[in-house]
């Protein structure tokens, strides 16, 4: 990379501050566009078929009634979808979970979809379609399908990682095992050791807004998609795979994004739109309904944990051990692994085994959600940490502070900390009024840390100077929550602008570089590495044309608060010129001036938090209610805080919702119970108190501004927060992740006998 | 099924439309009229997304069907503003940052603005209950209620 | 010289070693060398890897310099939400 993008300390007078969001006027007006707001001429409505089954071989699809049907346009299977994957495992699970070939593999799988001139015609088409499923023994927990006499899903899924390599196929993808040092030693030196069964179950995303797109495809080849995505160039990259097109054919605009949080880094029905539009040869509109959503569109795993930790009396941890079990839907990935890693990140330890298994069930493909399978880990983990300092009598900020991770120490996922802000945090924890405050009756207090990678990719940024010294910035990672406004701030600090100067939009896959998935917390870190890049080389451009316009030697031309001055005393006269000044002419000093930069931005470093929350519990009726909630975590450099408070206290109410309340409830027939918000109840506004927030800023290494990602690691220490205030508040230690009031009272009613 | 003609008043505006029997109010604004500001975020009543404020009520706008505009007065987000001028509600939301994705906040703005007409003062804890039909997932509701606070404020003359 | 630590599923490809000694400048000439040695590593290098160097995680960057005495891992590229 050429780019230097190693940390200068200066001072700031852009970033840092809190301007408007460039686009909170369509937003407050409803003006903006998200994925549903967008028509072409001549567009159908497509709807699709799912199957009721959670697990059933597909034996025939009979279409002919439903094509009869006035006003239907085209319906296609997976038969119209062949394979062209090329024994690519990964590609063939998205193809087959938009499309089911063989068999359903859970309740809502999509197995045929209809476009018609109406949603009524598309309706009535669907009840026509006749599928003639064999309804095959299923399996959705995933203690239940890793028994030995468990239906077996995927006959060619043998456990990898074990040896000697199993003979027989079974439900556990594959096993990962991560650690150092000698645990059986360790728990030997132990004092006390506590060891915990755990369980979560499986929440989804719950963006506000349901996949939508529409999709036109040409006879030509050339095709048009329109579609609320974290990554536009990825959902291209996988369209056209799937679909056999060529990529630079196919254009993809990201509309605005009605929330994600890992939910749309995935396809699942785009593919299924420009299929249909291909048959169809007319735009097709496909609209996810919010229960299609909930049945068929990735949620996160559900998990089943053991750990085991050891301290001596003096609170040293000697050995930490971790079984972490996480479903995957149908097709095997590595949420296991990702958990396995992250459970006891925190922590300097000198022995530490943690033990992932990937397990497939009937439940729909999991997808990434924010800090995905950190949260799961950091419940269990942080749940006996706990555990572990009420043994030994110590208060559980001191205890995690005698064994938290610092630089230099070895990661339980392998590599050795470089400068890590876990410690900070907890210090600031230490130190915040909130440790401190009284409790109300029936009042518990706890506090968790979290951990998560962050990273950072492929980015494109290009910044274009108008003649009027105004900026325009095309970038090509989705704003999800305020990058258009930090990015523009990143421009007017690093041209010295005015930050009204800038114009930020999110450029399409035609228009702009290849850009990687939003996601891993790199909106703002990546994009703003490609960004200041953009605008150095757009400084130099102008040097040039400084000297153009003043007829001097380039090297007599430096760079300074947002002008080009001239050097040395034979130029020292010469006002300088600002961006203004130098746009005005750059019709005749060469032409429009740019600045581009295409980059992988890498060495996103690691994030930590620690949350402290207050909760009251009913003991009658087993409902609780946060009462207090405090964020703490690093943030490198907060370039726009209010929208980093709002990743923050975002995150936190993602995770009291997923603590107390969120879950998929399967019927012993296998179908989802609750796909719907009211049986779904994600937090509302009067579920939570103020979210308090604290940034902390120990500038990354490995940005020019010190930026470090701030999307997901709010999310990781909600569950443990919670559980361990709750068992703080009613004197049990809960396990089972949502604490639900149905399971807090049978907790209770079970200590009462 | 023959369409059903209506007559109503939307954002002080005259308007006829024809729709289906089964057609919802969201449908109507959203495919008939053009008034994409109300969004679908569950078509169940459950997330307020589509809230539009009707004889003076905020209601569900994907609960009520289009032919029960007849004789109506309605007001959905498009009206909000009075030409360039941005209601104090829409100023705050913008100014305390209430809003990351933004798919929730017409629905939002539509519900406190109708609290706002019945209590010009309402309590924090008055504030989130109102607003607990409306379902945001990315702020954590932190900066919506106080974006309704300071608006109520100014609304009532005691801000700038 | 750099060591490089391989993660448990990469050693069955690699004659079961758990650290791997090749002459590299960066990580470009570390995983070529790598596979020259190991063929059987040819396809899970094809996207499926991450550097970790000195604790910080490169999962494209693979210009980066690998410092003497670095600390290199081969960890499996993770994604994000």
């Amino acid at each position: 990379m050429s780019f230097d993008a190693t940390f200068q300390n200066k001072r700031f007078n852009s970033v840092g501050t809190r301007p408007l969001r460039p686009d909170g006027i369509d937003k407050v007006t409803g003006r903006a566009r998200y994925g549903a707001d967008f028509n072409m001429p001549g567009q159908l409505v497509a709807r699709v078929l799912r199957s009721p089954h959670a697990h059933a071989r597909i034996k025939g699809i009979d279409t002919s009634k439903a094509e009869a049907v006035k006003g239907v346009k085209a319906i296609v299977t997976a038969a119209d979808m062949p394979d062209l994957t090329d024994g690519d495992e990964a590609l063939f699970a998205i193809l087959d979970n938009c499309m089911a070939r063989e068999k359903a593999m859970y309740d809502g799988h999509a197995v045929a979809a209809v476009a018609a001139i109406d949603e009524s015609s598309a309706k009535a088409a669907l009840k026509l379609i006749k599928v003639d499923y064999e309804v095959l023994p299923h399996v959705v927990d995933v203690d239940a399908a890793m028994m030995a006499d468990a239906p077996v899903l995927n006959d060619t899924i043998f456990t990898q990682g074990v040896e000697p390599a199993p003979s027989k196929p079974s439900n556990v993808a594959n096993r990962s095992e991560f650690g150092h040092g000698d645990v059986d030693a360790g728990f030997a030196k132990a004092d006390i050791i506590v060891e915990r069964s755990y369980k979560t179950e499986q929440a989804h995303q719950g963006y506000i807004e349901p996949h939508a797109c529409v999709a036109s495809c040409n006879a030509d080849g050339t095709a048009d998609l329109w579609v609320c995505t974290q990554g536009h160039f990825v959902y291209r990259q996988n369209c056209a795979d799937l679909l056999g097109l060529e990529a630079s054919k196919l254009r993809v605009t990201s509309s605005e994004i009605g929330g994600g949080f890992g939910g749309k880094t995935h396809v699942w029905a785009e593919p299924v739109a420009l299929a249909l539009s291909r048959k169809a040869g007319r735009p097709v509109k496909l609209i996810m309904s919010r229960e299609e959503v909930f049945r068929a569109s990735g949620p996160t795993s559900a998990t089943s944990i053991d750990v085991k930790i050891g301290a001596t009396k003096d609170g040293k941890i000697t050995a930490a051990e971790a079984t972490l079990r996480y479903t995957s839907g149908p097709y095997p990935d590595m949420w296991a692994e990702l958990g396995a890693m992250t459970a006891f990140a925190p922590y300097d330890l000198e022995n530490v085994k943690t033990v992932g298994f990937e397990v497939v069930v009937n439940r729909p493909k999991v997808a990434a959600y924010r800090a995905p399978s950190a949260p799961m880990a950091a419940f269990a983990a942080e749940s006996a940490v706990d555990e572990l300092a009420k043994e030994i009598g110590m208060d559980p900020v001191d205890f995690r502070i005698a064994n938290v991770a610092k630089e230099g120490t070895r990661s339980s996922y392998g590599p050795v900390y470089g400068p890590i802000g876990i410690g900070p945090t907890l210090d600031a924890a230490k130190a915040h009024p909130h440790m401190s405050a009284p409790l109300g009756p029936n009042q518990g207090r706890g506090m968790a840390c979290g951990f998560w990678f962050n990273f950072g990719g492929q980015t494109c940024t290009d910044l274009n100077i108008s003649a009027d010294g105004t900026v325009t910035i095309a970038v090509g990672t989705v704003d999800v929550g305020g990058s258009r406004a930090s990015l523009s701030l990143i421009v007017a600090e690093e041209l010295g602008i005015e930050y009204s100067d800038v114009k930020a939009v999110i450029a399409d896959t035609s228009t702009l570089g290849y850009n990687d998935m939003t996601d891993g917390s790199r909106g703002t870190f990546s994009t703003s590495m490609a960004t200041i890049s953009a605008a150095r080389n757009a400084i130099e451009v102008m040097r040039q044309r400084a000297a153009i316009m003043w007829d001097i030697p380039l090297e007599h031309i430096y760079w300074e608060d947002g002008h080009a001055k001239a050097a040395g005393s034979k130029h020292g006269n010469r006002a300088p010129l600002s961006v203004k000044d130098i746009a005005a002419e750059a019709g005749n000093t060469g032409g429009p001036i740019a600045g581009h930069s295409e980059l992988v931005a890498d060495g996103a470093g690691v994030s930590f938090a620690t949350h402290i929350c207050d909760i009251e519990v009913d003991s009658e009726t087993g409902s609780s209610r946060v009462v207090r909630y405090t964020v703490i975590q690093d943030a490198g450099k907060a370039v726009h805080p209010a929208y980093v408070e709002g990743q923050y206290q975002g995150g936190a109410a993602q995770g009291i919702g997923w603590a107390l309340n969120e879950e998929y409830i399967y019927g012993d027939d296998g179908r989802l119970q609750n796909p719907g918000f009211l049986d779904y109840r994600i937090p509302v506004c009067s579920d939570l108190p103020m979210i308090d927030t604290q940034i902390l800023e120990i500038p990354n290494p490995n940005h020019p501004y010190g930026v470090r990602g701030v999307g997901e690691t709010s999310i990781v220490p909600p569950l443990a927060a919670i559980a361990n205030a709750v068992s703080n508040a009613v004197g049990l230690r809960m396990s089972h992740i949502p604490l639900s009031p149905p399971r807090i009272l049978a907790a209770l009613n079970a200590a009462k006998t | 099924m023959p369409a059903i003609a209506v007559s109503t008043t939307i954002n002080d505006d005259t308007v006829e439309f024809l729709c289906q029997p089964d057609e919802t109010l969201l449908d109507v604004l959203r495919n008939r009229l053009g008034l994409m500001g109300a969004k679908e975020g569950c078509g169940t009543g459950d997330c307020g997304a589509c809230s539009a404020i009707v004889d003076g009520r905020v209601v569900c706008s994907c609960l009520v069907l289009g032919a029960e505009a007849e004789g109506r007065t309605i007001e959905t987000i498009e009206g909000m503003a009075n030409g360039n001028e941005l209601h104090p509600l829409q100023r705050k939301f913008i100014e305390h940052a209430a809003l990351q994705c933004g798919i929730c906040t017409p629905g939002f703005l539509m519900a406190a603005k109708a609290l706002l007409e019945v209590n010009p003062d309402p309590t924090e804890t008055e504030i989130r209950f109102w607003l607990a039909g409306n379902l945001c997932r990315c702020t954590g509701y932190d900066k919506i209620v106080r974006a309704v606070q300071d608006a109520a404020a100014e609304m009532r003359g005691e801000t700038a | 010289m750099v060591e490089v630590k391989l993660w448990a599923g990469l050693r069955p490809l690699a004659d079961n070693q758990s650290v791997a000694t090749v002459e590299a400048s960066n990580i470009r000439e570390m995983l070529r060398k790598l596979e020259e040695r190991y063929p059987g590593l040819a396809t899970p290098f094809r996207g499926q890897v991450a550097v970790a160097v000195d604790g910080v995680i490169y999962r494209d960057d693979w210009s980066k310099e690998l410092p003497e005495g670095a600390e290199v891992m081969l960890i499996k590229r993770l994604a994000g939400g």
